[in-house]
């Protein structure tokens, strides 16, 4: 081993992420690699990656209540919180993107069939930059269940769905973050894909009454935890 | 003590209005140096149906084998115009294209050289964790034999589907780019090699 070989990222801690082959979820069935993944030692191609400081990420777009002439409807929320890696440090300057359903539970997606209405006043897309300290905050408003055709009669959890690069090709994840007390969450497969318990229960954000901006939006924090380097080889 | 990692979730089926960027799919669009090519290819399921609803998200080196990253401290040119990062989303065929420079080599662990490669992460409805995999060069053959990575893959019918084909020349405007075809086969006969990394 060289010297001069980049610091790996951490390997996956056990059962904190989603197996591909989940028959639970019917999307899965025919899509899940059959053979085992090869195991790559990371090298320069794994732990760069996209950096978004720069012009071209696009807008900031922090507030998706305020995209179009009137007000959408639904319960405005504020979401905020922090991208960090698993010691504890700040991942700044990274992109976060979230989008999701409107509060009627539809999406603003030409493929999205379910029979609520559409809401001309949202869009439900929003993205950010993390600042110095990792730190993002989004204003938006409480997406609605929606039902999906995975078994009979199923209905999603309410979630928000998150995209965050973090520092290197090795960091990339899209995930969801759900809603505290959604009693869907105790049968959501997708939710319940996570094998951990406490790795899943990580998902779900926090009310936090200090986020809630008085007589106009209720809080919720959520931190978003991205992988972290190994320990520096001995022998390096 | 380290905090626990978020766990992934599927993308879901209906993102496209929030995350195409279809100048992403244009790597070349600053005004990269380097030989034009472009990828092209299709995303199939495990009964060979195509997945419309994926897309793919490719990392590479500029065409001096140099990525647009502080930790990446070679003594080679950047190139301020190059990105080195596109995201292309497949359509009701399935199909998927992308125009970028072909990327020179970078070097592996230890003494080791790579290939020139793409790296690929592959997102999906019905994917709770997206899928890496990399896009080698079928006119690299000699590189590609010393590849680390193409190395780690004993059977050679599964370490030829991280080689992309060559493909008729794509016209775009007054140019013809040399055109690679790549295929991602998510299951079953001819499943594509993926990476855990
Ligand atoms: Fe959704």
């Amino acid at each position: 081993m060289s010297g001069r070989d980049p610091i790996p990222y951490a390997p996956e801690q056990p059962g904190a992420q989603p197996p591909n082959d989940y028959p639970a979820y019917k999307s899965t069935i025919n899509r899940h690699p059959l053979r085992a993944p090869i195991r790559v030692p990371h090298t320069l191609t794994e732990v760069t990656g996209p950096s978004f400081t720069r012009r071209w990420h696009g807008k900031n777009l922090a507030d998706l209540t305020l995209q179009h002439k009137g007000e959408p409807l639904g319960e405005r929320i504020v979401i905020a919180g922090r991208v960090l890696d698993e010691d504890g440090r700040p991942v700044p300057d990274t992109l976060v993107e979230l989008w999701q359903a409107n509060a009627a539970g539809r999406y603003a997606h030409e493929r999205d069939r379910h029979d609520a209405p559409l809401d001309r006043n949202f869009t439900g897309f929003g993205q950010v930059v993390t600042d110095k300290q990792g730190g993002w905050r989004f204003v938006s408003i409480k997406p609605g269940h929606y039902p999906w055709r995975n078994t009979h009669n199923a209905w999603r959890a309410q979630h928000l769905h998150f995209s965050i690069f973090g520092p290197a090709f090795a960091t990339r994840i899209v995930t969801q973050m759900y809603f505290p007390g959604d009693p869907l969450l105790a049968t959501d497969p997708i939710y319940h894909s996570i094998p951990d318990a406490t790795a899943r229960e990580r998902l779900v954000a926090a009310y936090d009454p200090t986020l809630s901006e008085p007589e106009w939006a209720l809080g919720f924090r959520w931190d978003i935890v991205l992988r972290g380097r190994a320990a520096t080889p001995a022998e390096g | 003590m380290k905090l626990p990692v978020t766990g992934s979730q599927t993308v879901g089926p209906f993102y496209h209005y929030a995350l195409d960027r279809p100048e992403w799919s244009d790597l070349t669009r600053h005004g990269a140096r380097g030989e034009k090519i472009r990828i092209e290819g299709r995303i199939l399921d495990g009964e060979r149906k195509p997945c419309i609803d994926a897309f793919l998200e490719v990392w590479q080196a500029n065409a001096a084998g140099r990525y647009a990253h502080p930790e990446d401290r070679q003594n080679k040119k950047p190139d301020p115009k190059f990105i080195g990062f596109g995201r292309v989303f497949t359509d009701a065929k399935g199909r998927y294209a992308f125009t970028t420079v072909r990327p020179g080599p970078v070097p592996g662990r230890g003494n080791a050289m790579q290939a020139p490669h793409i790296a690929v992460n592959l997102f999906g409805r019905g994917l709770l964790k997206h899928l890496a995999t990399r896009i080698y060069f079928p006119d690299c053959a000699e590189a590609n034999e010393a590849d680390p990575v193409l190395g780690l893959i004993d059977d050679p019918k599964q370490r030829a589907t991280l080689v992309a084909q060559p493909a008729k020349p794509t016209r775009l405007g007054r140019a013809i780019l040399p055109t690679f075809r790549f295929d991602v086969i998510l299951q079953g006969e001819g499943e594509t090699a993926f990476l855990e990394i």
